[in-house]
C-alpha cells in the first residue's frame, strides 16, 4: 500500500476510534453538540488534508482535539463580533478549551449517550441522535435506515441537538436511583439503531448500522461492565447478527429461523453471546434484554441439540410479557404456545390480541395468524391474512417468502 | 441555570374541592416552598388569581383590544410559578416531580432565556 493510502486509512481509523469520544468531550463543557460536531468535522478535514503528506501524528486524538478546540474558539470569537453576544459565551468556550489536556482525553461517550437518550428528548429521536453524535453518521444514512426523508431527519436532528443545549440536559451519568431507567432508554435507542439496520440486512448501508449498533453495545458494556441489561442487549444483538448468513438462501430467498441451517450461523458470535448472557445472569437482576437474549439462546441451542425447546421459550415469553406488557411480545408468545399446545391454542391467543391497535399494521401478527389458520385448514381466511401480511412487509424477499407460503394453501393465489 | 416551573391545574376542580382537601394542598405547597428555600434554589414564586380575574391585551394595526378573560381557553390553567436556580435540567426535573402540582395537574419546566 502506498504511503498516502496508509495515512488515509490511519486517519479513518482514528476517526472511527475517536469521533464520539471527542464530540462527547467537546460538547460536555458547553452543552452544544452541534458546535462540537462542526469543529470536529473541520478538524477531520484538516487531518485528511495533512496526514497523507506529513504523516500520521504520534497522538492522532490529541492532534484532532487541538485542531477542533482552536476552531471552536475561532467560531465563538466570530460569533461574538457578528452578534455582539456577551463575553460570557466566549469565556465559557475558552475555559472549556483551556481545561483540556490533549494527552489524556477522558471517555465521555456514555455521558453523551445519556444526554441523547434523556427523557426530555423525543423517544423516536434518541437512536438517530446517538448514531449521529457518537458515530458521526450523516443524516442521509440515518434517514434511510429509519425510513424517513433525509431533509426531515436532518431537521429533527438539528432541533434535538438545540434542545439538549437549550433545556440544559446534563452530560453526566445519572444518579444511582435513576440509572436503571435511564440506561434502559440508552439501550432502547441502540436497539432501535440495530433494528433499523436489520430489515435490509443485505443493503450495505443498513448492514453498516447493525455493525455500528454492535459497537455501541460494546462501548456500553466496556464502560458499565456491571450492568446486566447492557450485557443482555449486546448478547441479543450478537445472537441475531450470528444468523445473518443463514437468513438468505444461495439464490437470495428469505429463510425463516425454523428452516435455517445452524451450520451457517456464526459460531464464534453465538459463543460470545452465551458468555455475555451468563455474565449478565450472575448479577441476579433480570430485565427485558436479558430475557430476549435468553430466547435467542434457546434457538441457538438447536445447533447442538438439533431441536428447539419451545417450553423454555414459552416460559421466557411469559416472563417478558409480564415485564413489558408489549403486544409484540404477546404475538411471539402465541407462536411459542402454538408449538407447545397446538395451532388452535396459538390461534386463540392471537385472536385475543385482535383488537390491539398496535397490531393492525404489524406484519408478524398477520403472518403468524395466516400460518396457524393454514395449519388448521381454514384456507380462505388464511389467504386473506397472508394478503394483509404481504402488503405490510417492506422487504421484497420476505414478501416473496410470504407469497410462496400463501401459494401453498391456494396454488392459484396471485 | 434558571428554570421556571409553571403550574397548571384545573381551576374548576379546585373550586369544587372540599375544604379539607384544599387545606391539605395548601400545606403541601408551603412545605414544598420551604424545601426550595432550604436548598437555596428558590429565586421567586407566586400564586396567580384564577383566569376569571385575567384581562388580555393585544394591539394590531394601531388598535388596542382589551379582552376580559385569559389568553386562551384551556383545560388546565396557569395558576402560579416557581423560579429556581439549579445546575441542570435533571435537577430542575427532580424539583418539578416533588411539586404538589405534579400530582394535581401539570408542571411545565422552562429554562430562562439568558440575554
Amino acid at each position: 500500500m502506498k504511503g498516502a493510502a496508509l495515512a488515509h486509512r490511519a486517519a479513518e481509523r482514528a476517526a472511527r476510534q475517536s469521533y464520539g469520544k471527542l464530540v462527547a468531550y467537546l460538547a460536555a463543557r458547553t452543552g452544544d453538540v452541534a458546535a462540537a460536531e462542526d469543529a470536529l468535522s473541520d478538524a477531520f478535514a484538516a487531518a485528511l488534508a495533512s496526514w497523507p503528506t506529513r504523516g500520521v501524528p504520534q497522538a492522532p486524538e490529541a492532534w484532532l482535539l487541538t485542531a477542533a478546540r482552536r476552531r471552536m474558539i475561532d467560531t465563538a470569537r466570530r460569533r461574538r463580533v457578528r452578534e455582539a453576544a456577551s463575553d460570557r459565551l466566549l469565556l465559557s468556550v475558552e475555559e472549556a478549551a483551556d481545561g483540556m489536556s490533549p494527552e489524556d482525553v477522558p471517555d465521555w461517550r456514555l455521558r453523551l449517550m445519556f444526554a441523547c437518550a434523556h427523557p426530555a428528548i423525543d423517544a423516536a429521536m434518541r437512536g438517530p441522535l446517538i448514531l449521529q453524535t457518537v458515530l458521526g453518521l450523516d443524516a442521509a444514512a440515518i434517514a434511510a435506515a429509519f425510513l424517513t426523508a433525509p431533509g426531515a431527519m436532518s431537521q429533527r436532528l438539528v432541533r434535538a441537538k438545540r434542545r439538549i443545549h437549550d433545556t440544559g440536559i446534563p452530560f453526566r451519568l445519572p444518579d444511582r436511583a435513576d440509572l436503571p431507567a435511564r440506561l434502559d432508554a440508552v439501550l432502547e435507542a441502540i436497539y432501535a439503531a440495530f433494528g433499523a439496520g436489520w430489515p435490509g440486512g443485505f443493503d450495505a448501508r443498513r448492514q453498516g448500522l447493525v455493525q455500528e449498533a454492535l459497537w455501541l453495545g460494546h462501548v456500553v458494556v466496556g464502560l458499565l461492565p456491571e450492568e446486566p441489561e447492557g450485557l443482555g442487549l449486546l448478547a441479543l444483538m450478537l445472537y441475531s447478527g450470528a444468523r445473518r448468513d443463514a437468513r438468505r438462501s444461495a439464490n437470495g430467498e428469505y429463510v425463516p429461523l425454523s428452516e435455517q441451517d445452524p451450520d451457517l450461523w456464526d459460531a464464534a458470535a453465538i459463543d460470545e453471546a452465551e458468555r455475555l448472557l451468563q455474565r449478565a445472569s450472575s448479577h441476579g437482576r433480570i430485565g427485558r434484554f436479558q430475557l430476549e437474549a435468553a430466547v435467542q439462546s434457546v434457538h441457538a441451542a438447536r445447533r447442538i441439540s438439533g431441536r428447539t425447546d419451545w417450553n423454555a421459550i414459552l416460559e421466557l415469553y411469559d416472563g417478558l410479557l409480564e415485564l413489558t406488557g408489549s403486544p409484540v411480545v404477546a404475538v411471539n408468545r402465541a407462536v411459542a404456545l402454538s408449538e407447545t399446545a397446538g395451532s388452535q391454542a396459538g390461534l386463540v391467543a392471537l385472536e385475543e390480541l385482535a383488537t390491539n391497535p398496535r397490531l393492525v399494521a404489524y406484519q408478524p401478527y398477520w403472518a403468524a395468524r395466516a400460518d396457524l389458520l393454514a395449519r388448521l385448514g381454514r384456507s380462505a381466511i388464511a389467504s386473506a391474512a397472508y394478503a394483509r401480511a404481504i402488503l405490510l412487509e417492506p422487504d421484497t424477499s420476505v414478501r416473496h417468502f410470504l407469497e410462496r407460503r400463501c401459494a401453498r394453501i391456494r396454488p392459484n393465489f396471485a | 441555570m434558571q428554570y421556571m416551573l409553571l403550574i397548571y391545574g384545573e381551576e374548576r376542580a379546585a373550586e369544587s374541592m372540599p375544604r379539607e382537601q384544599m387545606t391539605e394542598i395548601v400545606n403541601a405547597y408551603m412545605a414544598y416552598t420551604e424545601a426550595l428555600r432550604e436548598a437555596k434554589v428558590m429565586v421567586a414564586s407566586n400564586r396567580l388569581k384564577p383566569t376569571s380575574a385575567a384581562t388580555a391585551v393585544r394591539t394590531a394595526n394601531g388598535q388596542t383590544k382589551v379582552l376580559d378573560g385569559p389568553f386562551a381557553e384551556t383545560k388546565e390553567q396557569l395558576g402560579g410559578y416557581y423560579l429556581i436556580d439549579v445546575p441542570d435540567l435533571d435537577a430542575a426535573l427532580s424539583w418539578a416531580k416533588r411539586c404538589p402540582a405534579a400530582r394535581y395537574g401539570t408542571v411545565e419546566v422552562r429554562p430562562i432565556w439568558v440575554m
